[in-house]
């Protein structure tokens, strides 16, 4: 049976198991006068039994769905004969997916060797062995562990403390899975990342000037010996996220300003709306209008003026950023302006300050920190993101502080390395966890440092 | 006294500069929210006009003549003679009867006016229909995309039009007479991606972000709600539970490809699951939504008042009975409105998908959650990647029907906030 058939199964036996917990609390209950003899209402017993039967069947299918993949792979890769036990991790996944491609009814099995042939047909058995068996095994758990419950329901049983308990365990377990999800962010990209500098230095990754992923295919060839420096990348994503705070922080600062201090009801109410428009607009459609309307306008700008630039500029993907991190900046501003105290603003125009001079010199330098916070936020944001420098940034690593030429950032070089050709366990394939640890880490330092400054700058006027 | 007065006098002489100041602060306000709308205003402008042309189709009508000696075909329900048969003929021998002046010998030109699927769109067509064979049918088919491109641009320098001379005059004639004709292109709605722009479409995108969007919303709703629940109502004051709130609060700011590398390290290098398939991008994508709802649900929770916990607990109920039966219902309406706002972000997510394989080009619309497929913003990424600016004018349709989607999610959004949500 499909996973997905059998989770719906397991819910219908859960409900089924519902309704002989709730029928048998009541029929215990009516020798002994009614159910106002029980010790929770009949409800209670019947979703003690749903839990007792759903929870345990739910844990085994979700354990054998997550793993069965992976151990079908180990035991055909096993019982291949000597010769062609493939060496390397890279091999053995070229040689699955050719097995998984004749099991699959892709490639005829005439096309392979006898032992391959051999092999998918066993991959097919095992398959359907390991879906016969949980099947077999997720239906027999439910249908014991139902029973069990079932069988221990008693009038003196308090089934909806039970019953809470249990919930609340769960709730917990969902609260935990952002730890969880943490842990696998940092556990995923740091082991690949150890192997990486198995493989290159740690120096030349960090101090390196030079970028170019493209590693020798065969051991002979002399031309493309891949260099891991990632000082181009570094600058390049530096390079573009200026230029999205040159063009965000003063426009979203600014009509932060206006809206809060200036603007009456009606147009705050009109404009704010569309402004979050822009933070609502996917970044594959800010990408789509950087490289095709904004970069070749810039280049052809450019041209008529006599200068040079490029297609791929920097500057196009930067002031695309900048447009959509507007909102991002102005928001937050919003918020920490409206935090200053209303009675700093009164003292100021009580004694004879203009609007705009209440605003520079005592709301704004009030609302200062808050205000480097979301801007810190926005950085973070900036460096991240990728839709956009994946379409209107190049991929040469160009070490330039031009914006009219072209740089590439980090995020574009790990969607590089990774879509398209991948070749297993390459220094190219783990580079890209490398940069997704460096991206990891500069973003989480950005975003805690933000975080604590937003909160300190909040306790201070609450 | 003089010197107060002085006083007074430098102030008011300083008035006229401080006034003009405050109108300059003004103004630059004003231009920079001018800047922002104007930005947005701009983006709108140049996507409907790059793409509204690829709502419209080019379709040319004319009567065919199945003649079976000139398809080399005598029996239309026979498979293998369907197969070998010639589909072509019959087309190009039709549009040279339409077009004055064309004869046998510009058979290749007349031919490149016609889709290269035109053939097995005539080919289904006899397949279902097997007594046609040896009549003549009125039937319509798409054009070539050259053809396509010229009658939707023929005055637009940046796009470069492939017919020759000849061929702009039959076209133009045709046109004319009707023959060729433009209408809603409901191709792009029907099929899947395709290597000709004529033929290509975004139904199998849009199958591939519901099936994604269904599998992000029934785990992510569910466990961000119950995480909600627990860190709101249930946690202890304690370090463990500060961990987890502060967890909450990065991954929220976590950039979103990083939850592709977390995807591919773990749901397919260890898990050993697919490429390119719904379940996956949806896990990954639950992941990434995850912080959003557990936010919001907090606030919604947040803001019941604690008489209602009060009231209920005075009379008795426990503290699961509380949250369950009074204040989840009151909460509900704001921890929706939370969850729909995070699932138009998931629906606009690209990098992450690149990431676990959803670029693949996918011709069927998939017909499972283990099917391989891609999304819809992804395919306006595979679109836009194109040097043929066929494909960049069905890119611009495919972002008015994803801001189209984005912009309903986000109205019902504010309508359920405005509706539902009860101020205290």
């Amino acid at each position: 049976m499909q996973p997905a058939n059998l989770l719906l199964l397991t819910l219908v036996l859960a409900i089924v198991a519902y309704w002989l917990g709730y029928a048998r609390s009541r029929s215990l209950a009516m020798p002994l006068g009614g159910i106002r003899h029980l010790k929770s209402l009949p409800f209670y017993y019947g979703a003690r039994a749903a839990l007792w039967s759903g929870i345990p069947a739910l844990i085994v299918l979700g354990l054998w769905a997550a793993f069965q993949g992976k151990v079908i792979q180990m035991i055909v890769i096993g019982g291949l004969p000597e010769g062609i036990i493939p060496a390397t991790d890279g091999e053995a996944s070229l040689l699955l997916s050719k097995i998984s491609n004749v099991a699959s009814g892709a490639l005829p099995p005439g096309f392979v060797e006898a032992p391959i042939a051999e092999a998918a047909e066993r991959l097919q058995a095992l398959r359907t062995q390991s879906r016969f068996l949980m099947s077999g095994l997720v239906i027999s758990v439910a249908v014991l562990a139902g029973f069990l419950g079932w069988l221990r329901i008693r009038p003196r049983l308090n089934a909806r403390s039970q019953v809470e308990s249990i919930l609340k365990w769960v709730f917990f377990a969902c609260a935990a899975l952002a730890i969880l999800t943490t842990v696998g962010i940092i556990f995923s990209v740091a082991f690949e990342t150890f192997r990486f500098f198995g493989k290159v230095p740690f120096t030349e990754f960090i101090f390196g000037s030079h970028w170019s992923p493209q590693t020798a295919l065969r051991a002979d060839q002399v031309a493309s010996q891949g260099a891991f420096g990632m000082i181009p990348l570094f600058t390049g994503t530096l390079l573009i996220s200026a230029i999205a705070m040159v063009v965000a922080v003063p426009v979203g600062l600014l009509s932060a300003i206006y809206l809060s201090e200036y603007a009456g009801r009606k147009v705050r109410g009109v404009v704010k709306p569309l402004l979050e428009m822009l933070a609502g607009i996917p970044t594959v459609v800010y990408g789509f209008f950087a490289a095709l309307t904004v970069a070749p306008f810039i280049s052809d700008l450019a041209a008529s003026m006599g200068i040079e630039a490029s297609s791929q500029s920097a500057l196009a993907a930067g002031a695309v950023m900048g447009i959509m991190i507007i909102p991002f900046v102005s928001s937050l501003s919003d918020d920490v302006i409206n935090a200053v105290p209303q009675a700093m603003r009164d003292g100021s125009l009580a004694l004879g300050a203009t609007q705009s001079e209440t605003m520079k010199k005592v709301i704004f330098p009030a609302a200062l920190p808050g205000i480097m916070g979301g801007i810190l936020l926005a950085v973070s944001r900036a460096i991240g993101e990728t839709m956009i420098v994946v379409m209107a940034a190049g991929l040469a690593a160009n070490l330039t502080a031009n914006p009219l030429e072209t740089v590439t950032t980090v995020t574009v070089q790990i969607v590089t390395l990774l879509t398209g050709d991948q070749e297993f366990d390459s220094a190219k394939t783990l580079a890209a966890f490398a940069l997704g640890a460096m991206l990891f880490l500069a973003t989480l330092l950005l975003n805690v440092i933000a975080l604590k400054i937003v909160r300190k700058y909040r306790e201070q006027y609450d | 006294m003089t010197d107060q007065r002085s006083q007074a006098e430098i102030v008011r002489q300083s008035l006229k500069r401080r006034y003009r100041k405050e109108r300059r602060f003004r103004a630059y306000g004003i231009m920079a929210i001018a800047i922002a709308l104007g930005a947005l205003l701009i983006l709108f402008t140049d996507i409907i006009g790059k793409g509204y042309t690829g709502f419209v189709k080019t379709t040319i009508t004319m009567d065919v003549q199945l003649d079976g000696e000139m398809m080399y075909l005598d029996d239309p329900t026979d498979e293998r003679q369907i197969k070998m048969a010639d589909f072509v003929e019959p087309l190009v021998q039709a549009l040279i009867k339409e077009i004055p002046g064309a004869t046998e010998d510009d058979r290749n030109q007349v031919r490149e006016l016609i889709n290269p699927y035109a053939s097995v769109t005539l080919r289904d067509a006899l397949k279902a229909n097997p007594d046609w064979l040896g009549t003549t049918q009125t039937m319509t088919f798409l054009t070539h995309t050259d053809v396509d491109v010229y009658v939707k641009h023929a005055g637009d320098d940046a796009y470069s039009i492939k017919l020759n001379d000849q061929q702009k005059t039959w076209v133009d004639e045709l046109l004319e007479r009707d023959v060729i004709e433009t209408s809603f292109n409901d191709v792009f709605f029907s099929g899947g991606d395709s290597r000709d722009p004529s033929k290509a479409g975004i139904l199998g995108a849009i199958v591939g972000s519901l099936l994604t969007m269904f599998v992000t919303l029934i785990l992510s709703f569910p466990i961000g709600v119950a995480a909600a629940i627990y860190l709101e109502e249930f946690a202890p004051q304690n370090k463990f539970t500060d961990f987890i709130e502060v967890n909450i609060n990065n991954l929220a700011a976590v950039p979103s490809i990083i939850f592709g590398l977390l995807g591919l390290a773990v749901f397919i290098n260890l898990f050993g699951m697919p490429r390119s398939v719904p379940v996956v991008g949806g896990l990954v994508l639950t992941l990434m939504t995850l912080p959003t709802i557990i936010i919001s649900s907090r606030a919604a929770i947040k803001s019941v008042p604690p008489s209602i916990r009060e009231a209920a607990e005075g009379i008795g109920a426990s503290k699961m009975q509380v949250v369950l039966h009074h204040v989840l219902p009151l909460a509900m309406p704001g921890m929706l409105t939370g969850s729909i706002i995070g699932m138009a972000q998931a629906l606009g997510e690209t990098a992450p998908l690149l990431l676990i394989g959803m670029v693949a080009f996918i011709v069927d619309v998939p017909d499972g959650f283990f099917d391989s497929a891609t999304v819809l913003p992804v395919q306006v990424f595979l679109w836009a990647g194109s040097p043929e600016l066929a494909f960049i004018e069905r890119a611009s349709a495919a972002i008015m029907v994803l801001l189209a989607f984005l912009i309903s999610m986000n109205a019902l959004a504010i309508w359920m906030r405005k509706r539902l949500e009860r101020r205290w």
